[in-house]
């Protein structure tokens, strides 16, 4: 299986708004997920600026899709589901 | 051990940048649209109901402001108000840590409690051991009068079952001087008098009910209102505390506004040389030992707490003390603004007329996001000072006394020791050390646990902040090879 782009934020407002915490998932993600990830930090990803946009961070893109107010929970529950759903495509 | 950042003083970051963008937008003539504007109708309460979420989010807009919440004198006074109020005041209000007291949930008091999986056994070690015979049984079962129990945690300790939890109140475990008790209603409340401004008790809270005067709208009003000179002193803990260079960082905050910025860690040379000064006198006037003074809520436990340790305490001042004090001989019209990782410089800089306020890092972090300033578009600038590799490793724990052991260079024996984290326990060893005398003669301490890098103000993570810390030591020179 390939393993799961994960794509952290860490553009001066993500960071303000949170992206520390998720940064754990680097040297710290529970054990069922750690080897199915590739954890990356990126620069600003541009979602913060439209309108106000920042308020909805941090942003992360897991395989391209955007989650917002992210959290380290949030993103763990994601990688989760999308890690079931293949698992029941392989068998 | 502190809860990292949670959600609970995630929201503090999210207020703080709500209250810049405010400033920005109207000069908080909407502000009162805030609080609704985070917790609209539909939206799922993080408590009983959305109300009372948004009379929470009031109190916090409040400290972000300035003000806390028994400040209140009028419960309809409205935020745009406060907002007006606080542009008004020429001097910021005095810094205190307080409790928000409808977010208090008021955790059960009772220390220690028996739980199902007690078997009411025949040897009740636990009825045996309670010094206070405040166990009996009960329905076949252990029962602690609260009304009697001392919470010694005996019980706990001799029973075979581990069927006696301990049920801690997380902000007075965490305050290391008991600074912060309950009312007859439960309700915690800090004492200005004991409080050593720490911050653990806000780190700690998981309601998020501890908030402090921010001084971020007495800066922002200074850089856009005023034609005074604002400058930026940023303490050594800077560094990793933003995922780029540090030059970029002070790119951002000269376009946030800042005439100036300067390093504190320049300051910190100052201290190393005079504290290493120091130690030899003393070593040489036949001394015990000698602690450091940098950490200001050390520093206040010291003199407050334990009174027997104050002939012990370094008689240096702190790196702030020399940079403020180096900045003002070269530009004595100018408002300085220390930002760092730290509450109680706060309080230190109320004693010290060379400081005129102080920022944290989740501050300056908040101005940033609220103007829309992006750090790495930003160009990369020189600080205005060069400091030495031991100036800029100030903010890890063991960086102070290695900083000093560097400079006493052998003169006199030198025997470092670290108090990483100021707990109860370490208070108390202190106090053994002032009394009974100490095996090592240096020791360091430092409140926050990891040293300044963990402190409350701080946004990264410290083991990163850390990190790139050592890199940025590694980059400077040897203070002993400095002129
Ligand atoms: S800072 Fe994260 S999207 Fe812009």
């Amino acid at each position: 299986m390939e393993k799961i782009q994960v794509k952290l934020c860490a553009g001066t407002a993500c960071f303000v708004m949170g992206a520390p915490q998720i940064q754990a998932l680097e040297f710290a993600a529970p054990s069922d997920i750690a080897d199915k990830i590739e954890v990356k930090e990126v620069r600003c990803m541009n979602h913060c600026s439209q309108g106000q946009g920042y308020n909805k961070g941090p942003f992360v893109e897991i395989n391209g899709e955007v989650i917002q107010e992210a959290t380290l929970e949030k993103v763990v529950a994601k990688v989760r589901e999308l890690i079931a759903k293949e698992e029941e495509k392989s068998c | 051990m502190l809860i990292p950042k949670n959600y609970a003083n995630q929201m503090r970051s999210r207020i703080l940048v709500k209250v810049v963008e405010s400033f920005y937008k109207d000069r908080f003539e909407t502000a009162d649209e805030i609080p609704i504007e985070m917790r609209p109708k539909d939206y799922d309460s993080s408590r009983c109901c959305i109300y009372k979420d948004r009379a929470i989010l009031k109190y916090r807009m409040m400290a972000a402001m300035g003000f806390t919440p028994q400040d209140e004198t009028n419960e309809a006074k409205q935020l745009k108000d406060y907002g007006k109020e606080a542009l008004k005041r020429q001097n910021h209000a005095k810094s205190c840590l307080a409790v928000i007291d409808i977010a208090c949930s008021a955790c059960v008091k009772s220390q220690y409690m028996v739980t199902d999986a007690c078997r009411g056994c025949f040897a009740r070690p636990c009825v045996m051991n309670c010094p206070k015979q405040a166990i009996s049984i009960v329905h076949g079962r252990s029962h602690i009068d609260p009304s009697l129990c001392v919470s010694c945690g005996k019980c706990m300790e001799v029973c075979p079952y581990h069927a006696i939890v301990k049920l801690p109140v997380p902000c007075e475990e965490a305050c290391p001087v008991g600074a912060i008790r309950k009312d007859e209603f439960g309700v915690e409340h800090i004492n200005e008098d004991t409080c050593i401004s720490c911050g653990k008790c806000l780190q700690s809270c998981p309601f998020g009910a501890i908030v402090e005067r921010s001084q971020l709208v007495d800066v922002l009003n200074l850089i856009h209102n005023s034609d005074k000179k604002v400058v930026a002193m940023l303490a050594p803990a800077i560094v990793g505390q933003f995922p780029f260079e540090i030059g970029q960082v002070v790119g951002a905050l000269k376009k946030a506004g800042f005439d100036d910025v300067v390093e504190v860690a320049a300051g910190a040379d100052v201290t190393s040389k005079n504290e290493a000064a120091e130690f030899i006198e003393r070593m040489n006037e036949g001394k015990n030992f000698m602690t450091t003074s940098c950490c200001p809520a050390y520093y206040r436990a010291a003199k407050v707490h334990i009174p027997e340790l104050a002939p012990f305490v370094s008689n240096t001042k702190t790196p702030m003390y020399y940079a403020a004090e180096m900045l003002k001989k070269e530009q004595p019209d100018c408002v300085s603004v220390f930002v760092g990782p730290c509450l109680a410089k706060r309080t230190e800089a109320e004693y010290d007329p060379n400081v005129d306020y102080v920022l944290t890092f989740e501050e300056i972090g908040a101005m940033f996001v609220g103007a829309g300033i992006e750090i790495g578009d930003c160009e990369a600038q020189e600080f205005a000072k060069v400091s030495s590799a031991q100036g800029r490793n100030y903010p890890l724990s063991g960086g102070v006394a290695g900083a000093v052991g560097n400079l006493v260079d052998g003169k006199v024996d030198f025997r470092p020791e670290r108090i990483d984290g100021l707990s109860k326990e370490n208070i108390k060893l202190l106090k053994k050390y002032a009394t009974k005398g100490s095996e090592n003669n240096m020791i360091e301490v430092m409140c926050c646990e990891g040293g300044c890098v963990a402190g409350p103000g701080c946004i990264a993570l410290a083991k990163k902040a850390a990190r790139q810390i050592e890199t940025y030591v590694a980059q400077g020179t040897n203070q002993k090879d400095m002129k």
